[in-house]
């Protein structure tokens, strides 16, 4: 499904290199959940940008279900990032004084689908994740986690092969990051891959597999999450 | 997304800032607006320039001495005194000079006019018959100067209706009252029809006396102040000038054509004078109102600009979602067209509108033509195009990880 070979991104910031990722290479199988975890500044995101094809990497290559993604064009990637990656941010990142209908409908009007078509995916998913009662409210008139569970409703219209999931509930009150958990939790059961990049053990914990990120490195990469020896300092 | 849906979309997006959506069009309307009303008053005055002068009598010649010379002394231009009504009769009668309908000896001269306790200061036109017919001056009320006057050097005037209003009271019948002029009594016999105009060539503020009388009696000259020579058409004018000009010269002894102590001016001669004057003022005012539209445009784009920058986050996801660049492209292209379009729409009315007002109060004809109705549509949307370009592809060129960080 994702398989990540030798990647390494280096920044040039003036004469000064920074190596964001070192070498990097694990595989994700079809069904897995992970987490992807580490303190600010050890490369978590660069990584979460190269899995996500919003990025490329410097060098190493980059196999997202069976497609090399390494050395895409732009509107490639574009293309890459509409049929295989539904993403769910940290801050929502739905679309202002637009109603949770539209938002959801955005990546298939991206995709080609009709509109007829469109909306009935869209109350589908709306009605999965339990807001078929708040299909016309806009983001303002919703609370953080209705929110969150909007951008998940938008994250599986395309059908996608994984979620990616960046921070899902760092922007949102506990017992409702519980129920974002539980959305995750039976959206993996129903077969979907998912991975997830967090800081917080607790949600981590949720996931099958954590990879642990450090300086660059995968340090740890695997099921035991007992053993914490990554910094729990929220970033 | 179909077009329907792009437009629909920006039409949200534009109403979401209505105060700044109509402040980016208003740019786009005042330049629209100015381009139009100027255009359709230059067209409108022109029209009226032209209807004027062909009123004066089409396929005309006018024949005007010109300066006198002698030695190194040089008098200015109509200070010759060398047209007399012998030329005149030559034209008319000359076997070398083919092809002219009327000869109309002509003089003039500004006088003091009184009737009763009135008085006005007035163009005094010597005419013989032939006037009427050169200049097309009808008669509203009573005749024109006739041969007989002429002839009996009568004390006759025709006054025109600008001359009726300065001297005699409303609804007074002026045929059959006396007026004076130079202080000499005279029976006024006719009035003529007004033509409109005002300024240069206005016939309605003109008396027509016989033009024995004014060269006689009145102003004593011997010589002519002009003579109208009325062609058979208008395909003979440039022939009919030179027949004209050659007799001329013969009979004032001038072999050189440079030395002609006369001038001879056709009526198109005129026409084109004029229609070129009004045609560079409109041009150049039209030019003035351009600028205005560029200055719109460069609201728009600034605007738009603005847009792209607020909306970064907006961007990014879009892209992050599956956009492709020329998606951001036509989205925000769109809304630049649409506002640019939407000024040269309403721009379009208020031009119309101002020019319509204008045409009122100054009472030239309102010409609007569909070359400049399409003009203004074309160029709106050119502008979209041109300025709303280098917001859209700025926008599309934000990468999505950027654009998605900023806060």
């Amino acid at each position: 499904m994702i398989s990540v070979s030798h990647v390494s991104k280096i920044y040039q910031t003036g004469d000064v290199e920074v190596k964001a990722l070192d070498d990097v290479s694990f595989e994700i199988k079809k069904g897995e959940f992970v987490a992807i975890m580490g303190p600010s500044g050890s490369g978590k995101s660069t990584l979460m940008h190269i899995i996500g094809a919003l990025d490329t990497p410097t060098s190493g290559t980059y196999v997202l279900d069976g497609e090399n993604v390494e050395k895409l064009s732009d509107d490639e990637l574009a293309d890459i990032r509409n049929r295989k990656i539904g993403f769910i941010f940290q801050f929502f990142n739905l679309l202002p004084r637009t109603s949770a209908l539209k938002n959801v409908e955005l990546p298939m009007t991206y995709g080609g689908i009709d509109k007829v078509e469109r909306e009935k995916i869209a109350r589908k998913f709306l009605d999965m994740v339990g807001l078929s009662d708040r299909l016309g409210n806009a983001p303002n008139q919703l609370s953080g986690g209705q929110q969150q569970r909007v951008a998940i409703a938008r994250s599986l219209v395309m059908n996608p092969s994984i979620i990616l999931a960046d921070e899902p509930t760092g922007n949102i009150a506990t017992t409702q990051a519980e129920e974002i958990m539980a959305i995750f939790q039976k959206l993996n059961n129903e077969g979907h891959t998912i991975v997830m990049i967090t800081h917080e053990p607790d949600i981590a914990e949720h996931a099958k597999r954590i990879i642990h990120i450090l300086d660059g490195h995968i340090v740890k990469d695997g099921r035991d999450h007992r053993q914490r020896i990554i910094d729990r300092k929220p970033n | 997304m179909d077009f329907n849906e792009i437009i629909f979309e920006a039409l949200s997006t534009l109403r979401v800032n209505k105060l700044r959506t109509f402040l980016a069009i208003l740019g786009i309307v005042i330049g629209i607006g100015s381009v139009i009303a100027l255009i359709s008053l230059g067209q409108g005055s022109q029209a009226a320039v032209s209807s004027q002068i062909q009123a004066l009598g089409a396929n005309l010649l006018t024949i005007s001495p010109g300066s006198q010379r002698g030695g190194f002394i040089s008098g200015g231009a109509g200070s010759a005194t060398t047209l007399t009504l012998d030329d005149a009769n030559a034209i008319a009668t000359s076997p070398s000079v083919s092809d002219v309908l009327n000869v109309s000896p002509e003089y003039s001269r500004r006088a003091q006019v009184t009737a009763g306790s009135k008085n006005t200061n007035t163009s005094i036109v010597g005419a013989q018959a032939v006037y009427a017919m050169v200049h097309k001056v009808s008669v509203a009320e009573g005749q024109f100067i006739s041969d007989s006057d002429n002839a009996r050097q009568a004390k006759v005037a025709v006054v025109g209706p600008t001359v009726v209003s300065d001297l005699f009271a409303a609804n007074a019948d002026p045929v059959g009252q006396s007026i004076r002029i130079q202080g000499q009594s005279f029976l006024v016999v006719g009035v003529t029809v007004s033509k409109g105009g005002a300024g240069f060539g206005n016939q309605d503020d003109t008396i027509y006396i016989p033009l024995s009388t004014a060269m006689n009696d009145i102003f004593g000259s011997t010589s002519l102040s002009s003579i109208a020579v009325e062609a058979a058409n208008e395909n003979v004018m440039n022939s009919v000038e030179d027949q004209v000009g050659y007799l001329l010269l013969d009979r004032h002894k001038i072999s050189q054509v440079a030395n002609a102590d006369f001038t001879i001016l056709s009526q198109n001669d005129i026409l084109s004078t004029a229609s070129s004057v009004t045609g560079t003022f409109t041009a150049l005012l039209s030019g003035i109102a351009a600028i205005s539209l560029i200055v719109g445009g460069i609201g728009i784009m600034n605007i738009m600009l603005v847009t792209v920058t607020e909306r970064t986050r907006e961007i990014g996801l879009r892209k992050a979602l599956g956009a492709k660049k020329k998606d951001i492209i036509k989205q925000f292209l769109v809304e630049a067209i649409i506002l640019t379009f939407a000024g040269g729409i309403f721009g379009m009315a208020v031009g119309v509108l101002i020019s319509v007002v204008i045409s009122k109060l100054v009472s030239i004809p309102f010409a609007i033509s569909v070359g400049s109705v399409a003009l203004a549509i074309g160029v709106s949307a050119a502008i979209g195009i041109l300025f709303g370009w280098y917001p859209a592809k700025k926008a599309s060129d934000l990468q999505p990880i950027e654009a998605l960080r900023y806060e």
